[in-house]
């Protein structure tokens, strides 16, 4: 089967609108001349990129601009623009839309520099700028690379893209079919495109790229498709590949050398990627990278979650099966690993670590500490020494049951052996269910209120009995999970909360009917922004939780507001709507929000979710009237 | 519903598509179905394959010759979310072959059962036949595998149960899917002697088997259900869309009429056929084996 027969045959299915050229090699460069002003913005807009947001320094006159995919390296997603205040956010308007024509989830952010937005589609992964200067939407340009088609079919989770990063006049994202690209901010033209994996043996690529020393941070989705599980850094000028650390397997692939000091006893040792599982089963052990990225210029350590052990129930990979579910610190410029820490040892419950690591500077029992903060799929929210990998505090910010607790002195948890998973057996009320405390939608740091914003989600499951297992040559047949509303919420699925990272408590929550897949921004006028599943908009207020305003979209929120200055000097929000992503796409129809393509086929199946969302994908854009 | 399912089978435009996504009840209903439209890998065989050379596109094509219809395919590899974007999507109205208790789809009557198999080399020293044969301790056994949420294929689970673990190599799937037959690793891996016996869904096994030059043996496991609770016989019926209860019911009819000549298909292809079992209604969420 080549490559233009598959094209032609799904092209007869879906999404090819229109045919896509072919052929675009790696040697295809566009060199752009660039205008000194060009320059001198571009410095601009590198310094906010650079600005480690831990303690926030002002970001001057880059303030109003969103260059990386969490506004700065630490992760925050919190913007020192401060004319939407908890005074007068309720007069908030949209502005003007987009609709990008395709209706699938919509996850990730824009990007605004230099007057002009840039967003990226879900798969076929389309760059779209618009020019800020003009009414909106001006259209500016649209890049569409040429995403092999093999890979619609091959992701797991809906064929979303979680956004580009900004830099030295490039907009840089990943495609679904596991290529880098970067693209000309100004004329939309490719500069380079780098290959890093094969979408025919289930590979593929999602996350948002991270952009450390002229270095792009990037690693790849399909955990469930028995991958070996990477990051990489390419160089930003010439997309050439720098380095790849694998997350199993022998120290040298995993790019652990003498440096490598992890805090716990336990993972310390020689090639513990191999000898914490059997036989060769660390080669499709999964452990993919496609979370967030995040950068301390100080320690120049960039840090990133791994996803759950691959391919085996967990009865047939006894061990810690190292390093899935781990957090990395390393390197950025040579990869080399200078910690880690395994959240959940022998993963029996599908709790990716792949969550957000947001740094913040803290003061903990009357001393400052340089931490990182994670919510994990597990329920715990951990704040976790970054310069050393040392747990400080672990709480669940969800109803946890499978531990009672992290031991701080051992940094493992305490399992309950009741709620372990065996094949054959059947677990009853597992909290959190796989989907997790969280997800990858990213929560945001105040440094003004010291708290953390946390999308969250409150669903337990039962694991396990006998059930239809995959069969070959038939559609994927699904997880022999049943998910239903956690304790606690009556009957609600999410909950919306302010986390305390230094006592490890929650301060307020605001409770959702479903789980809150929306990412968050806070601002320095005090206002919390979030979406949920169904469609609502919400501004809240930083200190006290309460609502301030809201909106509703026809389809409900999967994606990551951000604030920026448009050149008209105003304070602007945008936010996409456009339900989709792992909700959307894995729970087969026990939770009422599964699949809202099944609801909304042609045929119209299902009648009572039209009325709750449906298949979108827009971008709005808000400001004070 | 039953225009309305029907209503589902034209050949809707793409840009027509989305808008009919968008909108609450497309105005479809009283239209006659121009085509039977079938959802299916291009890259599956012996199931389907694009040139029409898999038992499925076979058996479509008898269906639709029922119907008065031509076959028109939507094409996407299977995996996770074939159908959330192939047959609820709207873009294609019946999967040829799902497992017959699959909650994804509407299932039809079952129109064929079938079982794991064991392959491995002619006149070797072994001839394995059950699951607890001693020698599966000590063989190279190879397996297919799939990564997602812990679930695997039946022999996996029951190789498990067994504690057999360490002489199992895992065959992904879905393979390399720039190749012909890409899942089909497994068992040229048994003809070069890098594994001595795979443990393979029948179909699969009875197709692929005869096709290596080293003479291979095709033994299906007698027991339809492992004494771990692990199923090995499944029957396999047609998928529609839940919404679909007429349409599910005029396949239902069609099937019993063909029944022989799908019956004559199937065995061309060498599919390991156990008989049907004389319960099934039509959609049924409970498990058709008996335990």
């Amino acid at each position: 089967m080549n490559r233009d027969g598959l094209l032609s045959n799904i092209a007869t299915g879906r999404c090819m609108e229109k045919p896509i050229a072919l052929g675009i090699s790696i040697a295809m460069l566009t060199v752009v001349a660039t205008s000194s002003a060009q320059q001198a913005r571009d410095v601009a807009a590198a310094r906010d990129a650079t600005a480690i947001a831990a303690p926030l320094a002002p970001l001057g006159d880059s303030a109003g601009t969103w260059v990386t995919p969490a506004k700065d390296y630490a992760g925050t997603r919190y913007s020192s623009l401060d004319k939407i205040t908890t005074a007068n956010v309720s007069r908030l308007k949209e502005q003007w839309s987009y609709t990008t024509g395709i209706k699938d989830g919509h996850e990730g952010q824009p990007l605004v520099v230099n007057g002009t937005m840039y967003i990226v589609t879900p798969f076929p992964d389309k760059l779209i700028a618009f020019d800020l200067s003009k009414p909106g939407p001006a259209k500016k340009w649209e890049y569409a690379p040429p995403v092999d088609p093999v890979s619609f079919g091959k992701a797991c989770c809906d064929d979303v893209n979680r956004g580009a990063a900004y830099a030295d006049g490039k907009i840089v994202y990943n495609t679904l079919d596991n290529h880098t690209i970067a693209v000309n901010a100004e004329t939309g033209k490719l500069e380079w495109s780098t290959k890093l994996g094969d979408p025919n043996t289930g590979e593929t690529m999602t996350m948002a790229p991270l952009i450390v020393n002229g270095k792009v941070i990037v690693g790849d989705s399909g955990g469930e498709m028995a991958v070996w599980g990477w990051a990489t850094a390419l160089d930003l000028k010439t997309g050439r590949i720098i380095w790849r650390a694998r997350n199993t397997g022998p120290d040298r692939d995993v790019r652990i050398g003498p440096n490598f000091k992890p805090y716990y006893k336990w993972m310390q040792g020689k090639d513990l990627g191999v000898s914490s599982w059997r036989g060769q089963q660390w080669k499709v052990g999964g452990a993919a990278v496609w979370g967030w990225v995040t950068y301390d210029p100080e320690l120049n350590l960039i840090y990133y979650g791994t996803s759950n052990p691959g391919v085996w129930n967990p009865d047939m990979r006894p061990g810690d099966n190292l390093w899935s579910v781990t957090i990395w610190a390393r390197n950025p410029d040579t990869g080399e690993a200078k910690w880690a820490y395994q959240f959940t040892p022998h993963d029996q419950w599908d709790y990716d670590g792949v969550n957000e690591n947001i740094l913040a500077d803290l003061e903990i029992n009357g001393a400052m500490r340089k931490v990182l903060v994670h919510f994990d799929r597990n329920g715990f929210g951990y704040t976790i020494d970054r310069a050393t990998g040392q747990v400080i505090v672990a709480e669940p910010f969800k109803p946890v049951n499978w531990a009672s607790k992290i031991d701080l002195t051992t940094g493992r948890p305490v399992v309950n052996p009741d709620k372990e998973t065996h094949q054959g057996r059947l677990t009853k009320n597992i909290c959190p269910s796989s989907t997790g405390g969280k997800d990858e939608q990213p929560a945001a740091f105040s440094p003004q209120t010291k708290l953390f914003y946390v999308p969250s989600t409150n669903v337990c499951m039962d694991y396990g009995g006998i059930e239809t297992k995959y069969i070959s040559g038939t559609p994927y047949v699904g997880a022999a999970v049943r998910m239903y509303a956690g304790p606690g919420g009556n009957g609600a699925r999410g909950e919306f909360l302010a986390w305390d990272a230094t006592t490890g408590k929650k301060v307020w929550g605001i409770t959702e009917k479903f789980p809150v897949w929306s990412g968050t921004l806070v601002t320095a006028g005090g206002v919390v922004f979030y979406g949920t599943l169904d469609g609502d908009f919400k501004a809240v207020d930083a200190k006290t939780g309460t609502v301030l305003w809201k909106t509703h979209f026809d389809s409900g929120i999967v994606g990551n507001p951000i604030a920026y200055t448009g050149p008209d000097g105003k304070q602007y929000i945008a936010v996409y709507s456009g339900v989709g992503g792992w909700m959307g796409a894995i729970v087969p129809g026990h939770l009422s929000i599964d699949d809202p393509w099944a609801a909304l086929g042609a045929v119209g199946a299902v009648p009572d979710l039209p009325s709750v969302t449906k298949p979108g994908g827009t971008l709005h854009v808000f400001a004070v009237e | 519903m039953l225009a309305r399912a029907f209503g589902a089978l034209l050949i809707v435009p793409m840009a027509a598509l989305l808008l009919a996504n968008s909108a609450r009840a497309p105005e479809l209903a009283h239209v006659a179905p121009r085509a039977f439209r079938v959802c299916a890998d291009p890259n599956n065989m012996p199931f389907s394959s694009r040139d029409g050379g898999g038992f499925e596109n076979r058996i479509a094509e008898r269906l639709a010759r029922d119907l008065d219809l031509p076959v028109e395919y939507t094409w996407l590899p299977q995996g996770r979310g074939f159908v959330r974007k192939t047959l609820n999507a709207g873009l294609c109205d019946v999967i040829m072959g799902v497992p017959h208790s699959y909650d994804m789809v509407r299932t039809t009557k079952p129109y064929f059962r079938s079982t794991y198999a064991f392959v491995y080399r002619t006149g070797s020293a072994y001839a394995v036949r059950t699951m607890d044969d001693s020698v599966l301790t000590h063989l190279r056994i190879g397996i297919h595998i799939i990564g997602d949420d812990y679930q695997n294929t039946p022999p996996a689970e029951a190789l498990a149960a067994r504690g057999i673990i360490d002489n199992v190599t895992g065959f992904p799937i879905f393979g390399d899917y720039s190749k012909r037959d890409p899942a089909a690793a497994i068992i040229h891996s048994v003809a070069r002697d890098s594994i001595d016996v795979a443990i393979v869904w029948g179909p699969f096994a009875g197709y692929f088997a005869p096709r290596e030059r080293t003479p291979l043996t095709v033994v299906p496991l007698p027991n339809a259900v492992d004494e771990s609770g692990q199923p090995f016989a499944y029957d396999i019926s047609l998928g529609v869309r839940h919404a679909d209860s007429a349409f599910a019911a005029r396949l239902d009819s069609l099937l019993a009429q063909d029944h022989e000549a799908i019956d004559g298909i199937l065995r061309s292809y060498r599919v390991p056929l156990l008989p049907l079992l004389p319960l099934q209604s039509t959609q049924s969420h409970e498990s058709p084996l008996p335990q």
